[in-house]
């Protein structure tokens, strides 16, 4: 596996440009002739599959759900950062750009970063110009809002649905398109294998979740934007459905997976509550620009928040780090509030949680401020938990959210297979060890809507693909060993559900894999999660048969698939063998208890190459090098 | 706490279907519904039954893609709220509860409590959209737009696409859904060129797709999650009204 990353040359300012140029173009009247396959539907997809029907390609986008509306980019609550200025108080692309680097604990590769920031003011025009109903002062000007790890105020917002109003602006551009007639939307089949033809990515399978049916598509190229792998931890923010089966699929077929362990455990999210929680649900950060994190002083102080005196109260990131205070960006909060935790100083009734408190910013800004800015954040709040967070302090915790690992891709986009292109959460590239907050909505729609239209043309135009179709004999051979794949869940006919074995996975994964991780605890993981593979082969009860609507089938392929890739992400933790952003290694820590890098020996992004289930995987590592910024310890004092 | 529930099961769109009981034992007044339905389905998986299928994904109110009738109400008892976000505290030890699928003719049943909903999208295909290619357009804040209009579109474009108001109305209508639509579209300066176009195409492919009429009976707004307003419906009829009477290239 060779890593070409593809980097221009030249001022990290002007490489975008100088690219855009040198991209080869399709003529108008070509374009036609070409199929590209966008498998997903969210920000990234959407975007993608609408942008490349509008220049006149035929798009095929694929969702399992039942309408591309349901993808989970829809959920996401706080905002989307841009290099706008609007509040004239200091921002820049370039502020962005390091911010997003910096906040990346310099894990991330610098062009990429530096061009999403250059495409952030883009994304802002284009949303408002389809309609998005972002949140505006008075004047009629669009607001902002501050978000964790900046110090100033970038932040676009839709009330606490700035994800749902995003998706709905590219929904509707793709809705558009569909009425067109550019591109084709496949609801309801599920992508289960890459196909690749002479070294290139020529189509994908699917099975048909109503009738079971096992069907091969065919493309000229293809675009996996198909989310994050938060729930390998089985509880987390993501949606029920996300999972890691398209990009893990694409990995086994010659993928490079970059990066597995550099996973985001988001710091305000509810707290879980009995072994029956099937999700942990997100309060977005935008809240800590006026709530205030705090547990008592003392461990084991059970009295209730309001008999708490001030002066017993520890407001733990204001005291450690005064210039963010509560906006210290996410690794950092999370893994002071599980130390918090861990000392005895949790709250709530199970002792895991800390308090998000808006007393003050009530009584400083009115409740009618605060219900606007959050009214539907707190609503939800009292509604899962009976408690009123306009009267008492939000109960949080952390909880897995965002996955800054994913399938490696060069400058344009595209995987080491080629053909195969990656957009959104499901790529690794700009993130680095740690995404800020409101920047996933913005990659997402920088990949989709400015990137992937233009380099996917690149490569269309560079030729070289043969005309085939479904009957050819790789995507024969694919369909058969997908058909068996499942035939094999079905037939397990075992005496443990898929929830159990997925419940079980997950909790080995946060407990070894999670927060805080060691060598001794993710050896022990590597040791028990082939055992734990083997015995849902074995054991693992799929009811039902393929050839109809079986959510537990569906269930089963992604748990499979987590099964093995759980066992990637350990390797690699343990791999890397320093802390940096959301990858804390225990031996690695500063005298304060952050993160402690060691770029000497860990500046690049590490590239797994697959060798076979439960089979070594080999390791490429494309170096980091940074022009623009100066490597340094991540200080939020 | 101890319930019963009869929960409508049908094998596929041309089974018959009927109320199967189930007994829902040891539930816990914090889970949620559908985590009270997962427990159910896990018992029925290990005793060797089929599982209970209802669509479901974000579990927090907004992706749209949970909503079942709950006796008889669509998403259950609580204003502004969807079955995923309903806690069985609401409930109580000994109740009975019957569960079926939204029903109306534009939403066939697919399995149980799945029905297909893909009329919502060709309703969105027909001019839920404004048309500005990728690249094309000018500073965000080059129009600014009156707070109040803003707002009002945010209110209207809070709509999931569940299909409640669908569920709920006499006559299955989907006029919240569509009007939801328009009024946040139409109420924005960038989506004044295609108004009329918006509403004339929107309300043909909602008859089209064999809605019923909407009498203005109110059921919707009640049983909606996100509390859409049906003085949206009003603003639909009254656009519509105005795009009859104008022509195309009318200044006014």
């Amino acid at each position: 596996m060779i890593l070409d990353h593809k980097i221009p040359s030249g001022p990290l300012a002007d490489k975008w440009t100088r690219h855009r140029v040198d991209l080869k173009l399709v003529n108008p009247a070509n374009k036609r002739k070409y199929t590209v396959i966008v498998v997903g539907s969210g920000l990234a997809g959407a975007a993608a599959a609408a942008t490349m029907g509008e220049l006149g390609y035929q798009v095929h986008c694929y969702t399992f759900h039942d309408s591309p509306r349901r993808a989970h980019s829809i959920a996401a609550q706080g905002g989307i950062n841009a290099a706008k200025n609007y509040q004239s108080d200091g921002d820049s692309v370039y502020r962005l750009f390091y911010d997003t680097v910096k906040g990346g604990d310099f894990r991330a590769r610098e062009a990429n970063v530096y061009r999403l920031a250059e495409l952030s003011v883009n994304i802002i025009d284009q949303c408002v110009a389809q309609g998005v109903p972002f949140a505006r002062e008075y004047g009629g000007y669009l607001a902002n809002r501050s978000f964790g790890g900046a110090q100033v105020s970038r932040t676009f917002y839709a009330r606490g649905q700035t994800g749902q109003q995003l998706l709905l602006g590219a929904y509707q551009a793709l809705m558009r398109q569909v009425r067109t007639g550019t591109v084709k939307m496949f609801n309801r089949h599920e992508m289960l294998d890459v196909v690749v033809v002479d070294g290139r990515a020529r189509g994908i399978v699917t099975r048909n979740l109503l009738n079971g049916k096992i069907e091969s598509h065919v493309g000229d190229a293809v675009v996996l934007a198909t989310g994050g792998y938060s729930n390998v931890f089985y509880l987390s923010t993501n949606a029920k459905a996300c999972n890691v089966t398209a990009i893990w699929r694409a990995h086994k077929r010659g993928a490079g997976f970059a990066n597995p362990c550099f996973t985001q455990i988001h710091p305000t999210s509810l707290p879980p509550g009995g072994d029956y929680q099937s999700k942990l649900t997100l309060m977005s950060e935008s809240l800590r620009n006026d709530g205030r994190v705090w547990v008592p002083q003392k461990a084991g102080d059970q009295r209730p928040p309001h008999e708490i005196p001030e002066a017993e109260r520890d407001y733990y990131l204001e005291r450690l780090y005064p210039s963010f205070g509560n906006l210290a960006p996410r690794d950092i909060a999370s893994r002071r509030a599980k130390e918090a935790v861990d000392e005895g100083r949790g709250v709530g009734p199970s002792g895991i949680g800390v308090y998000l408190d808006f007393k003050d910013a009530i009584t400083r800004l009115g409740k009618d401020v605060i219900e606007e800015r959050y009214g539907n954040l707190f609503d939800m709040y009292h509604n899962i938990t009976g408690e009123n967070p306009y009267e008492q302090p939000m109960r949080i915790y952390p909880a897995p959210h965002y996955t800054m690992g994913g399938l490696w891709v060069d400058y344009n986009l595209m995987s080491t297979i080629p053909g195969l292109h990656v957009g959104g959460e499901a790529n690794f590239s700009d993130h680095g060890a740690n995404r800020l907050g409101a920047s996933a909505l913005m990659q997402g729609l920088a990949d989709g809507y400015f990137i992937l239209p233009l380099t996917l043309g690149d490569y269309l135009a560079r030729g070289g693909l043969e005309k085939i179709d479904a009957a050819h004999a790789d995507f024969r051979r694919v369909e058969s060993e997908v058909t068996e794949r499942n035939q094999k869940l079905l037939n397990a006919r075992g005496r443990r559900t898929v929830t159990q074995f997925h419940r079980e996975l997950g909790k080995l994964m946060w407990d070894y894999c999670g927060m805080a991780r060691n060598a001794a605890g993710l050896r022990k993981a590597l040791q028990r999660i082939p055992e734990l593979r083997q015995e849902f082969w074995d054991d693992v009860n799929v009811p039902g048969s393929g050839a109809n609507l079986n959510q537990s089938l569906e269930h089963a392929g992604r748990v499979a698939d987590f099964m093995e890739f759980a066992e990637l992400m350990c390797t690699d933790a343990l791999e890397r063998d320093e802390s940096c952003g959301g990858h804390f290694r225990e031996e690695h820590q500063t005298e304060e208890g952050e993160a402690r890098r060691d770029d000497e020996r860990f500046a690049y992004a590490a590239v797994w190459d697959f060798n076979g289930v439960g089979q070594k995987p080999g390791l490429v590592k494309e170096p980091l090098t940074f022009e623009s910024v100066q490597l340094a310890q991540r200080s939020y004092k | 706490m101890n319930l019963t529930l009869h929960v409508w099961r049908q094998a596929n769109a041309s089974d018959g279907g009927q109320f199967v009981t189930y007994k829902a034992a040891d539930i816990n007044e914090h889970m949620s519904f559908l985590e009270m339905l997962d427990i159910v389905n896990e018992r029925l998986i290990l005793e060797g039954g089929d599982p209970i299928a209802f669509e479901h994904d974000c579990r927090e109110g907004i992706c749209g893609s949970c909503g079942f009738m709950i006796n008889g109400e669509p998403h259950g008892p609580l204003p502004g709220t969807t079955v995923c976000q309903l806690h069985m505290r609401v409930f109580h030890d000994g109740d009975e509860v019957w569960i079926e699928p939204w029903r109306a003719t534009a939403f066939p049943v697919i399995k149980d409590l799945v029905t297909d909903r893909s009329a919502l999208d060709r309703i969105i295909q027909a001019g839920g959209y404004i048309s500005v290619r990728t690249g094309s357009a000018q500073d965000a804040n080059a129009i600014p737009v009156p707070k109040e209009n803003a707002d009002l579109a945010m209110d209207a474009a809070e709509c999931i696409g569940c299909g409640a108001c669908v569920a709920a109305c006499p006559n299955a209508s989907a006029m919240l859904f569509t009007s939801a639509k328009v009024a946040h579209l139409n109420l924005l300066p960038q989506g004044e060129p295609e108004r009329d176009m918006r509403v004339v195409e929107m309300a043909h492919a909602q008859d089209a797709e064999h809605f019923g009429h909407c009498t203005n009976h109110g059921a919707c707004e009640r049983a909606c999650p996100k509390l859409i307003s049906t003085d949206y419906i009003a603003l639909l009829n009254r656009h519509l009204r105005q795009a009859k009477f104008r022509r195309a290239g009318d200044l006014i």
